[in-house]
């Protein structure tokens, strides 16, 4: 059983605490949002924030986000009011599949808040997501209008 | 989702019947009964659906992979239908009724970028038939001349009294008329919906962890499967020891799957990923346990001087002009096998009884999911039903095969009444893919004394996808396909003139099975020819691109994209300190496509790509913008594939098993890509798959231009080659 904060409500989670924790958050939670794409935190399908930062879920025991909060794209939202970097991904028509997106919109969103306005520079170095429709043309233009929200 | 109240509405599509005489008012056929939706819409023709609060629910047969084709189908029926756009909603049909409808909305299948190319005239005509039955419809009710009647924004006018009704209004007794067999198509000219670049419809769900592909289904009581098949194609299981991992958390079976495979199924995926991973298998690896890359390579580069060879295209006397040649040139290229990766890994979800069977699939042809389906099952058609489901990718994988579906169903069959959803590891996925063929080609060019290309045999040895996949489609052994770009005419149409020409395939198969690769053999059939475009005209001194521009006066559409992006980039001119660039172009699924790379080179290896013009005439734009992303999309594909990904093959598998050693570019390493879309009316072209092609050529020829080398096997990363 481990237990914590996920989009602000609390959860026990009944899994095996060496269970990845993008598993649990999958079949325990119930929120699939959050993508399996490798396994081995390569592709970045999996991010998710622990206690505000970018994490990739699939290669952390659920063992270690006890007691911790977790946001997933389910949550980022605030109700009815997107976050900026969903509302950039909206104006912007980012996705194609839409399948690496969640980990991509969170991962931009905890670069946000890390730097509110990151330069090219920044977004290469910390946007490490795959995306094979190749979206990225789409991606780096939505980051610098979120940052411009 | 439809009724099987089916009868008339049947024939809508492709329908010998001779329609009511429109003009005339259409009759209200005795007795006739409305096809409903499943909310218990009217069903005005196969295509559209109106709700009474004037809701539009478009049918889409397309599966929609990111591609944009579910928007751009839509906008292709809404645009004759005259309907309100912000109230369009869409739906997929499912195979089953497609089966008992005769096939009321065509092909299914979503490969070959053919989406809308080839049922662009059938939906077009479906949303104009409704129009035309709602608009009689009013004027029925109105009592008026249907002549004196029009429709626009879901509004039906008459025009004398100013009357107005919506389509909501009328649906219901729009619906039981009989649809007008061949209705008239609006001119191009008069086009507002299509062409304009309208957001797409299926975005927001995307933003939010909503949107709900395959790997996301959720039904009451379903279990859970993880898979291993034999890592060498063609092996089998000899045996498995299922008692060592029967006890372990939430483990409730373990089952074979054909001869091959063995899967674990359990509460939850992650239970029964764990226990396959501890599950002891045996397996008998088969007659090609012995094959590797390199016992691949030689076979096929014994096809490169073989005698016997299927002609793909052939004019003059190649032999003799190059015998005669005051100049020749000769080069061999290699392109190697290539896994799709979509990064949603195989699954399918199945629910089996011996009374009926059902599978959730994400899938690029529902009605291949549909026959897998049924094989696997033992059922007929009326006891199974496909439920398509959003695709994390598709790229090529998902279409022709449904090998995930076969096993989905054989693992329900043994837990009768339990859904399982089978999915699998990215591991597997890397193990068990459908792999771009591998290729090597050998080309001569021939010059006279002058510098003119008087003959070029280009020689291909390599894999043949059609024998693998689709036996029947053979030319009396010939794979077609194979010489995608190099046609004499078609939609794959080579686009120089040369006196003596020869193109031929020594048709080399090997253990590994070959798919569909987005774009398929076009990819390596625009670098063997494009680059050695580029080695021609330097080996003769001449600028590349006036060199192909000779060769391509009886080419129009060709030459049109070449120079569009040679003028846009400034070909001639000089290129910014350092920046080196390089051209390709190429016809490739009825479009025609070009690009112009800018690169610069650090120590000979690290590439930057500055800047990628590229330009696509496809006849036709229904969405620029969603072509624009297409454009900029394939740049990704295609320059991952040829700097980064190979499947290597030892002891007969694929030696890749992951991300980490089979690649994918970065944000950081895409390039800027300009496009240029410039449609010449007339045709209609692909846009989901042309462009990839000429991606690596335009990015191989700047590389010579910058550092004299000629690469000419792939990927770049195996001559330490990196993309920064």
């Amino acid at each position: 059983m481990a237990r914590m904060t996920i989009n602000g409500k609390t959860v026990d989670l009944n899994v095996d605490p060496s269970t990845p924790l993008l598993w649990a958050i999958r079949e325990q939670a119930g929120l699939t949002g959050t993508k399996y794409g490798c396994g081995i935190a390569q592709c970045g399908a999996c991010t998710v924030h622990l206690e505000g930062a970018a994490i990739r879920s699939c290669v952390m025991p659920v063992a270690a986000a006890e007691g911790k909060k977790i946001t997933t794209i389910e949550g980022l939202a605030n109700g009815s009011t997107l976050h900026k970097v969903q509302k950039a991904w909206l104006d912007a028509q980012v996705p194609q599949c839409g399948y690496c997106q969640s980990g991509l919109i969170m991962a931009v969103a905890a670069l946000l808040r890390e730097k509110p306005k990151p330069t090219n520079a920044d977004i290469d170095a910390k946007i490490t997501n795959i995306c094979r429709c190749g979206t990225f043309q789409q991606v780096r233009e939505a980051i610098h209008a979120a940052a411009k929200a | 989702m439809i009724t099987t109240k089916l009868n008339r509405r049947s024939f809508v599509i492709g329908s010998t019947a001779v329609g009511a005489g429109l003009a005339l008012g259409l009759k209200i056929p005795f007795g006739a009964s409305v096809v409903r939706a499943q909310d218990g819409s009217p069903e005005v023709t196969a295509w559209v659906v109106i709700r009474p609060d004037d809701t539009v629910v478009i049918r889409i047969a397309r599966s929609e992979m990111g591609q944009g084709t579910l928007t751009g189908l839509a906008q292709m029926v809404a645009e004759e239908l005259e309907c309100d756009w912000s109230k369009v909603k869409t739906e997929y049909p499912t195979p089953g009724q497609s089966v008992k409808r005769k096939r009321a909305w065509g092909d299914f299948s979503t490969g070959g970028s053919r989406g809308i190319r080839d049922s662009h005239q059938y939906v077009r005509e479906g949303g104009a038939a409704a129009r035309m039955m709602l608009i009689q419809a009013a004027a029925t009710t109105w009592s008026v001349p249907v002549t004196e009647c029009s429709a626009a924004n879901s509004v039906i006018t008459h025009k004398p009294s100013g009357r107005t009704v919506t389509y909501g209004k009328v649906a219901e007794a729009a619906a039981k008329l009989t649809p007008p067999e061949k209705p008239a198509l609006k001119d191009p000219k008069d086009w507002k919906l299509i062409g304009k670049s309208v957001k797409r419809l299926d975005t927001m769900d995307k933003l939010n962890g909503a949107h709900v592909y395959g790997a996301d289904l959720k039904l009451p009581g379903m279990l859970n499967a993880a898979i291993k098949d034999c890592p060498v194609f063609g092996g089998k299981v000899k045996s498995y020891e299922a008692a060592k991992v029967a006890s372990m958390p939430g483990v409730k079976q373990v089952v074979p799957v054909g001869d091959s495979a063995v899967a674990v199924v359990a509460e939850t995926w992650w239970q029964a990923k764990t226990a396959l991973d501890q599950l002891p298998i045996v397996w008998d690896e088969g007659p090609n346990a012995s094959v590797s890359s390199a016992t691949i390579a030689e076979m096929l580069k014994e096809g490169l001087d073989a005698d016997q060879a299927f002609v793909g295209n052939r004019n003059g006397d190649v032999k003799a002009a190059i015998a005669s040649a005051a100049k020749k040139i000769e080069a061999v290229y290699a392109y190697p096998f290539q896994n799709h990766a979509p990064m949603e890994p195989m699954n399918a979800t199945a629910k089996y009884t011996p009374e009926r069977c059902e599978v959730w699939v994400p899938t690029q042809n529902g009605e291949a999911a549909f026959a897998a389906t049924l094989a696997a099952s033992g059922l007929p058609a009326d006891k199974c039903e496909v439920y398509k489901l959003n695709l994390g990718g598709g790229f090529g994988r998902r279409g022709a095969f449904h090998d995930y579906v076969t096993q989905a169903v054989l693992i329900a069959k043994q837990m009768p009444g339990t859904p399982v959803k089978l999915l699998w590891t990215r591991e597997e996925d890397m193990l068990h893919g459908r792999y771009h063929p591998v290729m090597q080609c050998k080309l001569v060019g021939a010059f006279d004394a002058s510098n003119n290309l008087t003959a070029l045999h280009m020689r291909l040895s390599g894999q043949s996808i059609l024998t693998a996949v689709r036996p029947e489609a053979l030319q009396d052994g010939k794979d077609p396909a194979t010489f995608q770009g190099l046609n004499p005419s078609g939609e794959f149409a080579f686009g120089y003139s040369v006196p003596n020409l020869l193109i031929d395939h020594a048709m080399r198969n090997t253990h590994v099975p070959p798919g569909f690769w987005r774009g398929v053999n076009i990819n390596q059939n625009a670098i063997f020819v494009e680059c050695f475009m580029d080695e021609m005209a330097h080996a003769v001194g001449q600028d590349p691109l006036e060199f192909r521009r000779k060769l391509m006066t009886k080419h129009p559409k060709h030459l049109a994209v070449l120079n569009a992006v040679a003028d846009r980039a400034g070909w001639g001119k000089p290129a910014p300190k350092g920046v080196y660039r390089g051209l390709a172009q190429m016809m490739s699924f009825n479009s025609y496509v070009a690009a112009c790379a800018e690169i610069s080179v650090t120590d000979g290896t690290k590439v930057k790509i500055q800047r990628i013009v590229a330009a696509t005439d496809p006849g036709y734009a229904v969405n620029p913008a969603q072509i624009d992303r297409q454009i900029a999309g394939s740049f990704v594909y295609g320059l991952s594939g040829v700097f980064l990904q190979e499947c290597t093959v030892k002891d007969g598998h694929i030696e890749q098993t992951n991300f980490n050693n089979y690649d994918s570019m970065r944000i950081a390493q895409m390039p800027k890509v300009e496009s240029i879309l410039m449609p010449s009316g007339g045709f209609w072209g692909g846009v989901g798959e042309p462009t990839i092609c000429v991606a690596a050529p335009a990015v191989l020829n700047a590389y010579f231009a910058a550092t004299g080398k000629r690469i000419r096997t792939y990927p770049l990363k195996n001559h330490g080659i990196t993309l920064v």
